[in-house]
């Protein structure tokens, strides 16, 4: 016992002398502390949510509009954004999160006013909502979550469920000819006159990240400017109901997820 | 000096709404009420520049509706039976959150599709729930295009004032039909920033406007203040018109059209030498169960005329606790009684026929 004890202070000796590196000096990174709480966050390990809302809230404080943000929480996993993001937030109904967000954005034209809602809310109950709020070009960022499975209510089949996929509600995976095939929410939307700028990101790799808050900062600078509705899909993940570990989950959507949902922008101002 | 206009309900009720100041209106065309969205489309951005936005739906109307709402602007739909209908999820949230509206219903018959024409068949969804939870809205009934005016302002002031969603439950036939109406002044869309509405951030913290409490304790603290609003609402803002009933025998509930259409039958009534007076509610909720009491004891009986199958008769019946005869004249699916048929029930009912 003493034996095992001594080698134990020794271990944490050590570890005491390497954290010296842990000085102001070294700091490459640290979380927002404006527009996050600091506050544990319920979403699953290795769910994509998380790194979103972080990449939220570093745009907003680097573009110092924390003050002149309204955002819309949906039904579903994310229900609780506005526990984590500390800005004015308005929780929708399952699927209306673009006509909530449509009438803030209507009495409050100069604000700036996102929604963030997943493949369930956005795609299936939330279609009608969703098309119209983009035809009109309402002025405001809708941001896609689309992980192919509904998580909140425990894995059922999405619109976006990939063909063959399992499901809770597709067990023996999703038989496209009597459940339809997974719906490109995105690429419909990018077809309409007012959206300005509609993109398909990931944040399953660093350089993943970095092309989505670069996509964030551009979608408020464009509504800044009146120009649109920007549309931002996110390929995300579910490892809790993909029943794999986080890793698996990014390897499987990169090998399954990207191939049927490509990343990259599908609409930009100059016409690429 | 008075400024008077020939109008049609809707049309009063829409340029009523300009007038308090409403700062948007977010709307779907439905019979018997698209007057409403197109009078404001027409007239409402360029005398004040309140938004006016056509949805897609009564869905999206009413959650643009909450959306708008949530900032403390004053902020209006207005709909007919069907539409109403597909609002009820949206109305629950708005009523959970709290937050100050107002909503028109122009009813029509039904159920279902239904007709187009006037009907009372929404009075149990209007004061009763409708949607989802226990919540209330607070109920006015307009009986005149006068009305249909005054209470927009009213219903604004109410909203806020409680933080509740008020609704103005008309019918087809007060929305088409036109009168003379008195109009009241231009006021301000002068925006005064709300505590809890969500502007964009104040103060270092987030404000959330939500109906999600998981848990259940919390859930049962936000029913118990609801609850306590709703008894404070039934305290202060009961209103009602009792017409002639002191002498009366006989007493007709109603509200809303059918009420004036009762006067009608009080006056045919006295000529043949029965004393007859009429109760309107004009507060559906808060019901005047106190008042009708008083008002209606000692009569020989009171007859409930509606355009339904019955349904306020079970607030009435509440009220009186047995201790008057109660009977019921109602019409449906778009059918108007006349002056002499509701008097003709009464007559049946109370003196000629077996009570």
């Amino acid at each position: 016992m003493s034996e095992k004890k001594m080698l134990d202070d020794q271990h944490y000796e050590e570890m005491i002398q390497e954290e010296s590196i842990c000085i102001n000096d070294n700091i490459v990174y640290e979380a927002p502390k404006s527009a996050l709480y600091d506050t544990p966050m319920h979403y699953c390990p290795g769910c994509g949510h998380g790194v979103v809302h972080r990449l939220l809230a570093e745009v907003i404080e680097e573009m110092g509009i924390l003050n002149d943000v309204i955002g819309v929480a949906p039904v579903g996993c994310s229900v609780l954004a506005y526990n984590y993001l500390n800005i004015d937030m308005s929780e929708a109904a399952h699927g209306r999160a673009s006509a909530v967000a449509t009438g803030i954005k209507r009495v409050l034209p100069e604000k700036l006013v996102f929604s963030y809602q997943g493949d369930g809310d956005l795609a299936a109950i939330g279609t009608g909502e969703t098309i119209h709020t983009c035809n009109r070009g309402e002025n405001i960022l809708i941001i896609f979550i689309n992980n192919g499975i509904y998580g909140m209510t425990g894995g059922q089949m999405a619109p976006t469920t990939l063909p063959d996929m399992k499901s809770t509600t597709s067990p023996f995976g999703r038989d496209v000819i009597t459940m339809g095939a997974p719906l490109k929410m995105t690429d419909l939307v990018a077809q309409l006159p007012g959206t300005y700028y509609v993109t398909r990101q990931s944040v399953h790799k660093p350089t993943n990240v970095r092309k989505m808050k670069k996509a964030i900062q551009k979608s408020f600078e464009y509504q800044k400017q009146n120009k649109g509705t920007c549309f931002i899909e996110v390929v995300s993940n579910c490892p809790s109901n993909w029943k794999m570990t986080p890793v698996e989950s990014n390897k499987w959507l990169e090998d399954n997820m990207l191939p049927y949902y490509p990343l990259g922008d599908l609409k930009t101002p100059d016409g690429k | 000096m008075k400024e008077l206009k020939l109008m049609k309900g809707n049309e009063a009720l829409a340029e009523a709404a300009i007038r308090a100041g409403c700062d948007a209106y977010f709307g779907y065309p439905i019979t018997p009420q698209s007057e409403v969205l197109e009078y404001l489309s027409r007239e409402a951005n360029n005398r004040t520049g309140m938004t006016v936005l056509q949805a897609e739906s009564e869905i999206a109307s009413i959650n643009m509706v909450y959306g708008a709402a949530g900032t403390g602007k004053k902020v209006m739909t207005s709909s007919s039976s069907p539409g109403i209908s597909l609002m009820q999820e949206g109305i629950s949230y708005i009523a959970c959150a709290e937050l100050p509206c107002l909503l028109v219903n122009v009813n029509r018959g039904g159920p279902g599709l239904g007709t187009i024409q006037p009907a009372q068949g929404d009075y149990f969804q209007s004061v009763k729930g409708g949607g989802h939870g226990d919540y209330r809205l607070i109920v006015l009934a307009p009986s005149t295009v006068q009305e249909m005016a005054d209470f927009v302002g009213l219903s604004f002031e109410l909203a806020f004032k409680y933080r509740n969603p008020v609704l103005i439950l008309t019918d087809g036939a007060l929305g088409q039909m036109m009168e003379k109406v008195e109009l009241k002044p231009q006021m301000s869309r002068e925006f005064k920033e709300l505590e809890w509405a969500t502007t964009g951030r104040k103060n270092g913290n987030g404000r959330v406007i939500t109906s999600l409490h998981l848990k259940p304790d919390e859930m049962e603290v936000l029913n118990h203040h609801l609850q306590k609003k709703y008894r404070e609402i039934e305290k202060n803002e009961i209103r009602y018109q009792a017409i002639n009933c002191e002498d009366a025998d006989y007493i007709i509930v109603a509200y809303g059209l059918v009420a004036r259409i009762c006067q009608k039958s009080a006056d045919l009534a006295r000529e043949k030498g029965i004393k007859v007076g009429v109760f309107r509610p004009i507060t559906l909720f808060p019901f005047p169960y106190q008042q009708l009491k008083e008002v209606a004891s000692n009569k020989k009986g009171i007859l409930d005329v509606e355009m339904n199958s019955g349904q306020m008769i079970e607030d009435v019946r509440l009220a009186l606790e047995g201790s008057v005869p109660v009977r019921f004249h109602g019409r449906m699916g778009g059918i108007v009684p006349s002056p002499e048929e509701i008097l003709d029930k009464l007559e049946e009912k109370f003196i000629g026929g077996a009570v």
